[in-house]
């Protein structure tokens, strides 16, 4: 993907989202501003219910802004209609979900294979993309097995393996180690930046723990009530 | 998405909640099975009750008679007046003309005169019919005992089964043994006019050719004759009733044989007297349409001829209304199982929604467009159709089968000749399946549609 202007691999502009709940009006991102650079590792910190995750969602294209402008590939992605969205997401983005979000019934292989038939890649290119992506997260050998029948931490690999195959330059990561215990999510936070150097795509990682964010981004913005409070480079 | 993954997907979905999708397949299933089974009866009894009526001669028959007869049909009161001389002879051209009209199958002239049967020393007074050979494929002498004449020129006969009991306390004994029938054959007074240019045509009655203008001039007498024929069979219905008005046959002989006898025929008497343009005129042909819905064309065709006609065609008009509102009604009561599968299948793939709410959120997140989420869910609601069409068909196929064999074994018990009440004809197996799955995809649609417009970040939060 080519980067949106100075370097951005994704830019928001003056993005807010507000959802109206009763007569409440709930204002989960309101009237951000953030660039995200090309190759950087981005962390999301804020606590639960902070808008950092429908941040992410915006940036995905999952959701739209309610007002604001975000910019990817050089274009608004709220002037996207659904079907260039789709597009947007299967060849230009990749997620990682806290709940990893694999599909039970199918096998590993089937999981990783999945994202492909949706960009209708070639069906004879797909095994050795499958192949690849799975070798880069160690789980070459666990092709045929369903998720049920992998650790947390083997499953979160499998969800980055599927998150990769398509070749992202964005991977868009949501409290990946959530539901992991402390060493497992640290060996998924080592995977994820040893394929963030090795690859040069950029990452936007959301979570609510300070530690991992210093240990693993580059850079740290903190969000409370859906406004950024601080943004800026670790020392 | 492409469509070779899109099918995968959708049957890896339907595989993944078998015993649901079984259920589901099996409602429409049901429902095709009870469509086919009600509309299969429908054709069945129609192609029945046309054969049957086909059989009797009546309802694809245009009997033509010339507008000189005294005994015509729907003759105009102006042509009453018309001189007979300027009224055109059912002579052997027009014969040849009529069997040059599109949809005829034949044209021949109707043989029935009055004999005396002679078997075992005793005297039976009876009415021979000729029949031509074209009789053995019209269904008429289906189920007869015996069999049909082994050719056209065949000296043998074949009893209607009540004179067969005149015969006989045991009809079936009958078969193979010898006849005679005592007859008076017509000898025209001036042999050589007789004999000159008979119509020649394949079954072409000579006898029943009446050369009005010999007879006019010269008459002729009448011999009696003895002819012994073979029994090869006995059929119960009355396959040459028909409507010409000289009696039911009960006996019948090869038409050629009934041509050659040259017998004296009722009508003689009074071609006799008449004059004509010279030509040999047949006293009546019988025109056979290829079916039915013909009949109408044909006869208008013929009186354009200047002809006199007529057909049982109103009875066969409110034959084909009768079984169109039979085939209308009987669909309707089919389809309404359908109509319950077809809810069986909005409510499964209502439920599928709810249960991959999650995953529909999932496939969006990895870059699935809304159509790829609503094609997957028609494709798997027209696999389940199309399954649900072939077993149905399957299904109401054996039903009718089923059906069949126990009428037949009411019939049989009853002493009646088996019937076939069902008939599934391939256009009906074809709509059944298609309309299984149009009904289906139907169904599918509000799902589909649902599914499509599911909110991924919601979807994505759902437990």
């Amino acid at each position: 993907m080519m980067a949106t202007g100075n370097g951005s691999t994704v830019r928001a502009e003056r993005v807010s989202r507000h959802y109206q709940m009763g007569s409440a009006l709930i204002r989960a991102v309101d009237d951000v501003t953030l660039d995200v650079r090309a190759g950087e590792f981005l962390a999301l910190l804020g606590s639960s219910g902070s808008g950092k995750s429908t941040l992410l969602n915006l940036m995905a294209g999952l959701d739209r802004p309610t007002s604001g402008a975000i910019f990817a590939k050089g274009r608004n992605l709220s002037e996207m209609n659904p079907l260039e969205l789709a597009r947007y997401r299967s060849r230009s983005v990749g997620m990682v979900f806290q709940s990893f979000n694999l599909l039970p019934r199918m096998t590993l292989e089937e999981n990783v294979e999945l994202p492909l038939r949706l960009a209708e890649v070639d069906r004879g290119e797909r095994a050795g993309r499958v192949r690849e992506a799975l070798e880069r997260v160690r789980l070459e050998n666990r092709l045929t097995h369903r998720p049920s029948e992998l650790s947390g931490g083997e499953q979160q690999r499998a969800a980055l393996a599927r998150a990769l195959v398509n070749r992202p330059t964005l991977l868009l990561a949501d409290e990946p180690t959530g539901n992991l215990d402390s060493a497992t999510g640290e060996s998924v936070m080592v995977l994820l930046r040893k394929i963030q150097q090795l690859l040069g795509m950029t990452i936007v990682l959301v979570t609510h723990e300070r530690p991992l964010a210093e240990r693993f981004a580059d850079r740290i913005t903190f969000v409370a009530d859906g406004k950024l409070v601080s943004d800026g480079v670790k020392s | 998405m492409k469509a070779g993954d899109l099918g995968e997907l959708a049957l890896r979905n339907l595989r993944e909640a078998i015993l649901r999708n079984s259920l589901t397949t099996m409602g429409i299933a049901v429902g095709v099975a009870s469509l086919v089974a009600m509309l299969s009866l429908g054709v069945g009894l129609q192609e029945l009750a046309s054969k049957r009526l086909a059989n009797s001669g009546l309802f694809d028959t245009v009997l033509v008679t010339s507008r000189r007869n005294l005994r015509d049909f729907n003759r105009p009161s102006a042509e009453k007046s018309a001189s007979p001389q300027k009224l055109r002879s059912l002579d052997e051209d027009a014969r040849k003309e009529m069997e040059r009209l599109p949809n005829v199958i034949e044209v021949y002239p109707q043989i029935r005169f009055p004999t005396e049967v002679r078997y075992a020393g005793n005297p039976y007074s009876t009415v021979v019919a000729g029949v031509p050979a074209s009789a053995r494929g019209n269904g008429a002498y289906d189920g007869m005992q015996g069999s049909f004449f082994s050719s056209p020129g065949a000296e043998e006969a074949i009893l209607q089964i009540e004179f067969a009991k005149d015969l006989s306390d045991q009809p079936p004994t009958l078969i193979g043994k010898e006849l005679v029938v005592r007859y008076v054959e017509r000898q025209p007074l001036a042999p050589l006019r007789a004999t000159a240019d008979p119509p020649s045509a394949g079954n072409v009655d000579r006898s029943a050719v009446t050369s009005s203008n010999d007879s006019a001039s010269e008459g002729f007498s009448i011999v009696p004759r003895e002819k012994k024929l073979r029994i090869v069979g006995i059929v119960e219905t009355e396959p040459a009733a028909g409507f010409a008005g000289y009696g039911n046959g009960r006996l019948f002989i090869p038409l050629e044989v009934a041509s050659a006898l040259r017998a004296a025929q009722v009508n003689d008497l009074r071609d006799a007297v008449r004059t004509s343009n010279g030509k040999p005129s047949y006293a009546n042909l019988t025109v056979r349409a290829k079916s039915p819905s013909q009949v109408e064309a044909i006869e208008t065709s013929i009186k354009n001829m200047g002809f006199s006609t007529f057909s049982l065609l109103d009875a066969t008009r409110n034959l084909r209304l009768f079984f169109t509102i039979f085939d209308l009604l009987l669909g309707i009561f089919g389809s309404l199982a359908l109509t319950v599968a077809t809810i069986g299948i909005i409510n499964t793939l209502v439920m599928a929604i709810l249960e991959r709410r999650r995953e529909i959120g999932i496939l969006k997140a990895l870059g699935a467009a809304d159509r790829d989420v609503k094609q997957l869910f028609f494709v798997e609601a027209g696999v389940m159709g199309l399954l649900g069409g072939v077993f149905g068909v399957g299904i109401g196929w054996l039903i009718g089968k089923a059906v069949t064999w126990g009428t037949n074994l009411y019939l049989q018990r009853q002493n009646l000749p088996p019937a076939h009440v069902f008939s599934v004809p391939w256009w009906l197996v074809l709509s059944a399946i298609a309309f299984a799955i149009v009904v289906s995809l139907a169904a599918g649609l509000y799902p589909a549609t649902r599914a499509a417009r599911l909110n991924p970040v919601e979807a994505l939060r759902y437990e």
